[in-house]
C-alpha cells in the first residue's frame, strides 16, 4: 500500500506509466510475446527431463563406492564443480557461440537446441546435488537388507534407494523447476525468439518498454501453478514424516 | 554331519577396532545357535560377515561347505541363499507389506508374482497379518513389522537365518509374539543363528549357545551349561550382570 502510493506519487509515475503500463502496447504485443513464451516453455520440458535423467545418472555416479569407481566418481564430481560454478550466461554463450564455431559435422547451430543444450548442462549439476543429498539421505540399514535379500546393486538402487531418495527430495527438486522456468529466458542472449527476445524486439521497434511487463507477468504465470504444486508436495511430505504433530 | 555353516577364524576390524579376533563356529542342520554378549563382543559383525555385508579381513565362512569368503564368489547369489533379520525391522517403507515380502522371491529368485503372492499370502495368514498385507509398513506395530521381516526373510526359503538381535528395537509387550514366531520356525527345523540379549529365550530355544567376548568364542555348549554353570569367570560375570538387570 505504502510502495504504491510513493510509487504513483513520484514525479517521474506519469511516463513511466505510459512507458511500461500502456494498454494498448500491451495488447499489441501479448500475442508475439505469447508464441515466444511457447518456445520457452518446449525447451522447459525438453530441458527439464534431459535434467533429471542425465542429475540422477550423475549422482548415482558420485554415490557410487569402493576404489574401483573412482574414476567415475571425479569425472562426475568435477563435472558438477565445473557447471556449478560456472554462470548460466557464461555457459550460455560458449555453448551457443563456441560450439558453432568450431564447425564440427553435426554440431546443429540453431539457438533453441545450443541453449537448451547449456541450460541443461547447468542445470543437471545441480540437480544432480539435490539427487545425491536424497540418495544419501536413505539409511544405510535400507541398502543392507536390500543386499541381504540377494539384489544386486543395481537393483537395490533401483527398486529400493531411489524411490525413497526422489521421494525426500521431491520439494527441493520441484523449487529447482521453478528457478528452471525463468532461466528458459536466458536462451534470449542467443537469439532464440523466446518470450524475452519477442518483447525485446517489440521495445526495439516502439521504445515502449510495457512488453517486458508483459513478458515478466506471463513468466509469473506460468511459475505461479508450480510453486504451488511444490508447497503442496512439500506440505504432503511434512504430513507423512509427523503425522498428527502440529510443530 | 556337515555344519550349514562354520566360521572359521574370522578377523574383523574397523579401522583401529579390531572387533572380532579370530572367531569359529560350527552351525548344524536344524539347528539353533544364539549368540551372547555385552555390546560391542562382535556377535552383530559376525552375523554381518556371515552375510556377507562385511568383508572379513582374515578367516574363512563355509556355506554347505563352500567358502562364501573367497573374492571370487559371487556375493549377489551367497546371499541368495541367506535370510537375514535386522534388529530395526528394515522393511521398505514404500512399498507394501506383500511387496516386501515378494519383492526377492520375484526379481531375485524369479518366480512368478502370481506364485510369490500366494505363498506370501500364506506366510502372512500363518502370523496372522494376512489383512495387512496392502499396508505400508510404518502402519504396522513395531512388532508386527519384525514379524513381517522374519517373514521376509523366510520367503526366499534360506538355508539359514540370520536373527541380529530382533527383539532389542521392541517395546517389552511385543517381544513375545516376535519370539513366538522365531521358535514355531525353528520347531519346523530352520537352521538359526540368532544374537540375543533374550537370555530365557535362548535357554529354551538354542540348541547350542556361544559366549562372544572380545572378539573371540570364549565358551559355548548347551544352553544349560553355558547359561547354568559357566566355566569362564567373563561369563560368570556376563550372566551375574544380566540376572541383576532381571534378564534371565
Amino acid at each position: 500500500m505504502v510502495a504504491y502510493l510513493v510509487v504513483t506519487r513520484s514525479p517521474g509515475w506519469p511516463r513511466v506509466q505510459t512507458t511500461f503500463f500502456s494498454l494498448e502496447f500491451g495488447r499489441e504485443s501479448f500475442l508475439p510475446i505469447l508464441r515466444g513464451l511457447w518456445v520457452n516453455v518446449q525447451v522447459l520440458l525438453i530441458g527439464g527431463v534431459c535434467v533429471v535423467v542425465l542429475g540422477l545418472g550423475l549422482a548415482v555416479l558420485r554415490t557410487l563406492r569402493g576404489p574401483a569407481f573412482a574414476p567415475l566418481r571425479i569425472l562426475a564430481t568435477g563435472y558438477v564443480d565445473l557447471f556449478r560454478g560456472m554462470p548460466l550466461i557464461i555457459t550460455l554463450y560458449l555453448v551457443g557461440f563456441g560450439l558453432p564455431a568450431l564447425r564440427l559435422q553435426g554440431v546443429p547451430n540453431s539457438p533453441f537446441v545450443l541453449g537448451t543444450a547449456a541450460i541443461v548442462l547447468t542445470y543437471s549439476a545441480y540437480v544432480a546435488e539435490v539427487f545425491r543429498a536424497g540418495i544419501e539421505s536413505v539409511h544405510p540399514s535400507q541398502r543392507a537388507a536390500a543386499r541381504s535379500l540377494g539384489l544386486t546393486h543395481r537393483q537395490m538402487m533401483r527398486i529400493v534407494v531411489l524411490p525413497q531418495a526422489v521421494r525426500n527430495v521431491t520439494p527441493a527438486l520441484l523449487n529447482d523447476f521453478v528457478a528452471l522456468q525463468k532461466d528458459v529466458g536466458l536462451i534470449s542472449v542467443l537469439g532464440a525468439v523466446d518470450a524475452v527476445r519477442a518483447a525485446q524486439i517489440l521495445v526495439g521497434q516502439s521504445f515502449n518498454f510495457t512488453p517486458y511487463v508483459v513478458a515478466g507477468l506471463l513468466f509469473v504465470l506460468l511459475a505461479v501453478p508450480s510453486a504451488r504444486i511444490a508447497d503442496a508436495v512439500s506440505a504432503r511430505a511434512r504430513r507423512r514424516q509427523q503425522s498428527g504433530s502440529v510443530l | 554331519m556337515s555344519a550349514v555353516l562354520e566360521v572359521r577364524g574370522v578377523v574383523k576390524a574397523f579401522g583401529e577396532n579390531v572387533v572380532l579376533r579370530g572367531v569359529d563356529l560350527a552351525v548344524d542342520e536344524h539347528r539353533v545357535v544364539a549368540l551372547i554378549g555385552g555390546s560391542g563382543s562382535g556377535k552383530s559383525t559376525l552375523l554381518r560377515c556371515a552375510s556377507l555385508l562385511e568383508v572379513v579381513d582374515d578367516g574363512q565362512v563355509l556355506l554347505d561347505g563352500e567358502d562364501i569368503t573367497d573374492p571370487r564368489v559371487d556375493a549377489d547369489a551367497v546371499r541368495r541363499r541367506l535370510g537375514v533379520v535386522f534388529q530395526a525391522y528394515n522393511l521398505f517403507p514404500h512399498l507394501s507389506v506383500l511387496d516386501n515380502v515378494t519383492l526377492a522371491p520375484v526379481r531375485v529368485h524369479g518366480r512368478s508374482r502370481s506364485e510369490a503372492r500366494e505363498e506370501a499370502l500364506a506366510l502372512l495368514e500363518r502370523i496372522g497379518l494376512a489383512d495387512k498385507s496392502g499396508e505400508f509398513p510404518d502402519r504396522l506395530s513395531g512388532g508386527q513389522q519384525q514379524r513381517v521381516a522374519i517373514v521376509r526373510a523366510l520367503a526366499v526359503r534360506p538355508r539359514v537365518l540370520l536373527l541380529d538381535e530382533i527383539t532389542s528395537a521392541l517395546d517389552p509387550e511385543l517381544v513375545g509374539e516376535v519370539l513366538r514366531l522365531v521358535r514355531e520356525v525353528a520347531e519346523q527345523g530352520m537352521t538359526i543363528v540368532m544374537a540375543t540379549h533374550e537370555m530365557g529365550f535362548a535357554k529354551q530355544v538354542a540348541d547350542t549357545v556361544c559366549f562372544l567376548d572380545q572378539g573371540v568364542v570364549l565358551e559355548s555348549g548347551p544352553p544349560d551349561q553355558v547359561l547354568g554353570d559357566p566355566v569362564e569367570p567373563r561369563t560368570r560375570q556376563f550372566l551375574s550382570r544380566i540376572i541383576d538387570a532381571g534378564r534371565l
